[in-house]
């Protein structure tokens, strides 16, 4: 089953001078595939990626996501389906630091709102334990490692039991221990759990260990 | 689709971990709302005060006969000359009673009134206070003392003895504090009243009147209106003024219009007598909301400023929270949010000032010569400015945190990821 694709999609940036971007990006990833993507620097990874989480709709072509077409929906939808179906892992961490670990992992599914305040905690709970720092539950955010931040991040983008889980460079700024833990967890989640993950990252290490490789060369893909 | 205990549980983190800003904010609302209810509670029990001096003691309606000439002048009833221009040089007042003709029935009349809350009627005589060679000008008031006290809180103006002791002793006056003073004259005394018409009355002095006013407290005193009637040689049914209140003062001049055709007398109103104290009221009050508006608005600024920053400093938390599923119209409620809590309480806390503050004035002594029935300073603890001030702090904390809010809603969350 495709749980994400696109169809044709071009971007341009207008500033300061027009440039053409992302050029005629067509791709389909399958439900449980663990991809990833690489490139060099400004080949317009990056700008894929935040297309394709609906954060940047300034874009021509179609995205079709669990299914359903997403492209020029409101930004009021798209934050809803962000918040249900798409799970995100940035490089920089991303946690509230004022709040403690198990609020930032609460925080999406309370947003949603399916579930009553204690079943959200049982599953935050849950997904803390399934990535070995549930101990670290009460503890303020901001008081975590950075290896440990990435892993409360990765239960967070869990938490609402997403289609997909997208990731900028998660692993960029970890040491090859943490990074090598991070990638085991997505590996199992991908394997285990049947979960799609598409990966942006520049460490070739990472990359030849997952099911694909997408290869970016200004703006198009090469395979 | 929001989830407001969400919303409302990272607005409360967020102000919960800036406490310092959090407080500083509140406290500028704070002093915003309270210096306006002292403000309005002070001046607006100052003019309460003034007005009173003057209107408390007005009738809002005054009924007497005025000398003047008439308007039907008799060249223009005689039908000879009927359509012609009719030019009368020389025009005299027509000669007529100063008493109220039929003053008894008409005040039975207005009792029965509906709009009337109650009718008192006075005697008034010429006279002048004799002290030895000594001649002094006066007005001398034949009152009936208990209704003067009910309805124009005569009361309140005697400073020495009591209005009530006028009823014990029929030859009694309540004598004016100037013309106590000229005379030097004190409770208990006699004093010797000759009236126009040449007799002299020897009064007994059982309680002293000062209105503040000192034009009237140099002339004016009040005697029983039977005494009154006696110093003028005339009968009971003598009346030369009666005074009307009414349930609503609004109604008067409406009212005094209708008497006026209906019973050929002259009555006036309280609005057209004393116009210009209205005038000051509304110009006070004006100045007043004017300087109270300008404070709260410096509080709304500084509230505008600190959210401004504090958004500057949650911009990765802006990011986060959109790229999880949280819309901008989810980031603009928690903003907003703040900025409404700061003002409810920064508001309270200042409807709590501005009442303690309001009663620390209320309590400091206040004397003046002029005002013999004031101790302390005058404070009105009207609820509307209560509920004026809370309104205002809510309203301009709202927009003080619209602005900034609107901003974090608009934020672009790939600006600020892919910047890092």
């Amino acid at each position: 089953m495709i749980v994400l694709e696109t169809k044709n999609i071009n971007k341009h940036f207008h500033n300061p001078i027009d440039f053409h971007v992302l050029k005629d990006i067509t791709l389909s990833i399958d439900q449980g595939e663990f991809v990833s993507i690489m490139g060099k620097s400004g080949c317009g990874k990056s700008t894929l990626l935040y297309i394709l989480s609906t954060m940047d709709t300034d874009y021509t072509g179609e995205l079709h996501l669990a299914g359903k077409i997403v492209s020029g929906r409101p930004q009021q939808e798209l934050a809803v389906i962000r918040n249900e179906h798409i799970g995100f892992v940035f490089q920089f961490h991303y946690l509230l630091p004022e709040f403690s670990v198990i609020d930032n992992v609460m925080l999406p599914a309370r947003k949603l709102g399916k579930k009553s305040y204690k079943e959200i905690k049982q599953d935050a709970y849950d997904k803390l334990e399934l990535l070995g720092i549930k101990e670290q539950a009460d503890k303020k955010a901001s008081m975590l490692s950075g290896g440990q931040k990435q892993r409360v991040s990765i239960a967070r983008a869990l938490i609402n039991d997403p289609a997909i889980i997208m990731g900028d460079e998660p692993t960029g700024n970890l040491d090859s221990k943490n990074s090598e833990n991070v990638f085991n967890i997505f590996k199992d989640l991908s394997s285990q759990q049947n979960l799609s993950l598409l990966i942006v990252t520049h460490d070739q290490d990472f990359a030849n260990k997952t099911d694909r490789i997408i290869e970016m060369e200004d703006g198009k893909i090469i395979v | 689709m929001t989830n407001y205990k969400v919303i409302f549980d990272i607005t409360r983190t967020h102000l919960q971990t800036r406490l310092k800003q959090t407080s500083v904010a509140a406290l500028g609302v704070t002093f915003g709302i309270g210096t306006f209810i002292i403000m309005m509670g002070f001046m607006t029990g100052l003019n309460g005060l003034l007005d009173g001096l003057v209107l408390n003691r007005t009738p809002h309606i005054h009924i007497y006969n005025e000398i003047k000439p008439t308007d039907d002048q008799p060249i223009e009833l005689d039908e000879a000359f009927a359509g012609n221009f009719n030019i009368i040089h020389n025009v005299k007042p027509k000669e007529s009673l100063v008493r109220i003709h039929n003053a008894l029935p008409l005040i039975a009349e207005l009792q029965k009134d509906k709009r009337v809350k109650g009718v008192t009627s006075q005697a008034i005589a010429r006279v002048f206070y004799v002290a030895g060679s000594i001649q002094l000008n006066g007005i001398v008031n034949g009152i009936d003392v208990m209704d003067e006290i009910k309805l124009f809180n005569f009361g309140d103006y005697i400073v020495e003895g009591s209005g009530e002791s006028l009823l014990k002793r029929t030859n009694g006056i309540l004598l004016g504090a100037g013309i106590a003073k000229k005379m030097s004259l004190d409770l208990g005394d006699k004093i010797n009243v000759s009236s126009v018409n040449g007799g002299v009355f020897p009064l007994k002095i059982v309680g002293i009147y000062q209105s503040g006013l000192a034009e009237v407290d140099n002339t004016q005193s009040f005697v029983n209106v039977k005494t009154a009637q006696q110093l003028l040689g005339e009968g009971s049914n003598y009346i030369s003024d009666i005074n009307v209140k009414l349930n609503n003062m609004d109604l008067a001049p409406e009212m005094a219009k209708e008497l006026t055709k209906s019973f050929d007398l002259t009555a006036t109103d309280i609005q057209t007598a004393n116009a210009q104290f209205e005038t000051g009221t509304s110009i006070r009050n004006l100045i007043t909301y004017a300087v109270s508006i300008t404070l709260l608005i410096v509080a709304g600024f500084g509230i505008y400023n600190i959210l401004n920053m504090l958004i500057y400093e949650k911009m990765n938390d802006i990011a986060i929270l959109k790229a999880t599923g949280f819309s901008g119209s989810d980031v603009k409620k928690i903003f907003i949010s703040q900025a409404v809590i700061i003002g409810f309480i920064g508001g309270m806390l200042g409807l709590i000032l501005g009442f303690v503050g309001s009663v620390i004035i209320d309590h400091t002594p206040f004397n003046t010569e002029a005002l013999p029935t004031i101790k302390t300073y005058p404070i009105n603890f009207n609820p509307l400015f209560y509920i004026v001030g809370i309104t205002f702090a809510m309203i301009s904390t709202f927009l003080a945190g619209y602005l900034p809010a609107r901003k974090a809603e608009k934020i672009d969350p790939v600006e600020i990821i892919r910047g890092q």
